[in-house]
């Protein structure tokens, strides 16, 4: 991407995100990218003026990763959305639908995966398992 | 009072998409509202995976129909900026052309259906009819009223020649006349005001702070328009962005009614400026690499992320519509309002559901 690209970890974002709001960026959407079977990129998007900044966080499939509705209400929509094409989790979501905003209740698969990370429970440790 | 909660749509009169909201109320007051999605979901996204690069401009198009040629327009920019391809000037400028007809009709089957959530039949019958022939244009210069399949990687696959050319150039003075004749009955009729003056107020801090888009920030006072950034040919055309200050869904309305005659404006600057030559270029080679590709749609900004690792297939497409943007803002909006409200205000994000749910 042209734009400025920062890398953000786990434990950086929310941090990082509340600074870019100080600074008068307003989020724009985040994208989710599967890397390989364990990996993914979440892409955040910010603009200020129509100048777009991204930060980039990548990390395991089974990485609870800070929701960033915290800093951002309006983000709870994407990362919901995220949470059922790509079955990655976040945590504090300011409304978590658990997995239904787009799926049945009952739905394990990941459909926008190559290989789809199975969970039992939020926290638990996940073993990454070839979509069926 | 104790509390009340109440399913609106999926299926509702207001509503021509399924959007589920379930209110909270109190008396007739809504105290807190939450979306629900996922009647219509099709994963289009994921198509990019089993289909050539080309083909997708066929698929994006299909994302929402009453924007059709400015989601294809997206797309194409941002795999010929990926590819380094050089659009030739008339190309961009049809572009401009196009899209600005799709915003015109989008905003007159707004402005309609808004007319008709409060009532006003009369008002909601005469914007279709002018919206017709919006339609007539689209489906003799291009072959389709509604999905108008005109963009190419690379440029535009239709052209526009001068017969052609001064016939829009007649009807769109037709059509100019017939929406200013309207202007006094959309914005000082009693019925229309009484049911969108202060009703769902988003500040310019909020609908900043929320992310919104189009004519729901730009009716909050934030002066925000994408194609300010100048892509096809917007940077050769003299425009402002149409903002307004007050928030509610009249400001909303107006900033729609105003950009509707701006578009008549901007085709008209286009059609004065439209360079002869080439419509499209040959496209060679694979798309490789990351990119990030934004236009302005009727409902407002359309984002695009395209990575691709130099196969005919794209890794990941990403789409975020106006719609997805706009949907939170609702939560801002609707408590304290009436129930009664609620259809109106909901109305004034002209909510896509295909759009969102893509």
């Amino acid at each position: 991407m042209k734009e400025e690209t920062i890398p953000v970890t786990k434990e950086t974002v929310i941090g990082e995100t509340a600074k870019i709001k100080i600074e008068g960026y307003r989020f724009v959407t985040m994208t989710c990218v599967e890397l390989d079977e364990n990996q993914v990129d979440v892409i955040y998007h910010f603009d200020e003026n129509l100048q777009l900044k991204h930060f980039r966080l990548t990390v395991s499939k089974d990485t609870l990763i800070p929701s960033i509705s915290v800093v951002y209400q309006s983000a709870f929509l994407v990362e919901n959305e995220i949470q059922d094409l790509f079955g990655i989790h976040f945590d504090n979501l300011f409304i978590d639908y658990r997995r239904t905003l787009y799926l049945g209740g009952e739905t394990i698969a990941a459909p926008f995966c190559k290989f789809t990370v199975k969970r039992t429970d939020k926290s638990a440790p996940a073993a990454v398992q070839a979509e069926t | 009072m104790s509390k009340t909660i109440i399913p609106f749509g999926p299926q509702h009169p207001v509503l021509p998409e399924p959007l589920h909201l379930k209110l909270t109320v109190e008396d007739e007051v809504v105290t807190e509202v939450i979306p629900a999605l996922g009647f219509v979901h099709r994963g289009l996204e994921k198509l990019s995976e089993i289909r050539d690069f080309h083909q997708m401009v066929q698929v994006v198009e299909r994302v929402c129909g009453i924007c059709s040629v400015i989601h294809a327009m997206c797309y194409c920019h941002g795999i010929e900026e990926m590819m380094g391809i050089e659009v030739p000037p008339r190309a961009k400028f049809l572009r401009v052309i196009w899209s600005e007809l799709h915003r015109m009709q989008s905003h007159l089957l707004w402005l309609g259906l808004f007319a008709d959530s409060f009532g006003f039949e009369a008002l909601f019958m005469q914007f279709w009819k002018i919206r017709e022939k919006v339609m007539d244009i689209s489906e003799s210069t291009t072959g389709n009223r509604v999905i108008v399949s005109v963009n190419v990687v690379g440029g535009v696959r239709r052209d526009l020649n001068s017969e052609q050319i001064s016939w829009i150039l007649t009807l769109l003075k037709e059509i100019e006349q017939e929406i200013s004749a309207l202007k006094k009955t959309l914005l000082t009729d009693y019925t229309v005001t009484k049911r969108t003056v202060g009703k769902g107020v988003l500040t310019k801090h909020q609908a900043y702070g929320i992310g919104t888009v189009g004519p729901v920030l730009r009716g909050s006072g934030v002066v925000q328009d994408t194609r300010t950034l100048g892509y096809a040919a917007f940077n050769e055309l003299n425009f402002e962005p149409v903002v307004e200050s007050d928030g509610d869904c009249y400001a909303r309305t107006k900033v729609r009614f105003r950009e509707t005659l701006q578009s008549i404006d901007l085709i008209r600057q286009a059609m004065s400026k439209i360079p002869n030559g080439e419509i499209n270029v040959k496209v060679k080679g694979k798309p490789q690499g990351e990119v990030v590709s934004r236009v302005e749609q009727p409902r407002g900004e359309l984002l695009y992320y395209i990575k691709a690792d130099g196969n005919k297939n794209l890794d990941r497409l990403r789409i975020r519509t106006p719609t997805f943007a706009n949907i939170p803002a609702i939560l801002t909006m609707l408590p304290g309002m009436y129930l009664s409200d609620v259809p109106v205000i909901v109305l004034s994000i002209d909510p896509c559901i295909s759009c969102t749910e893509r």
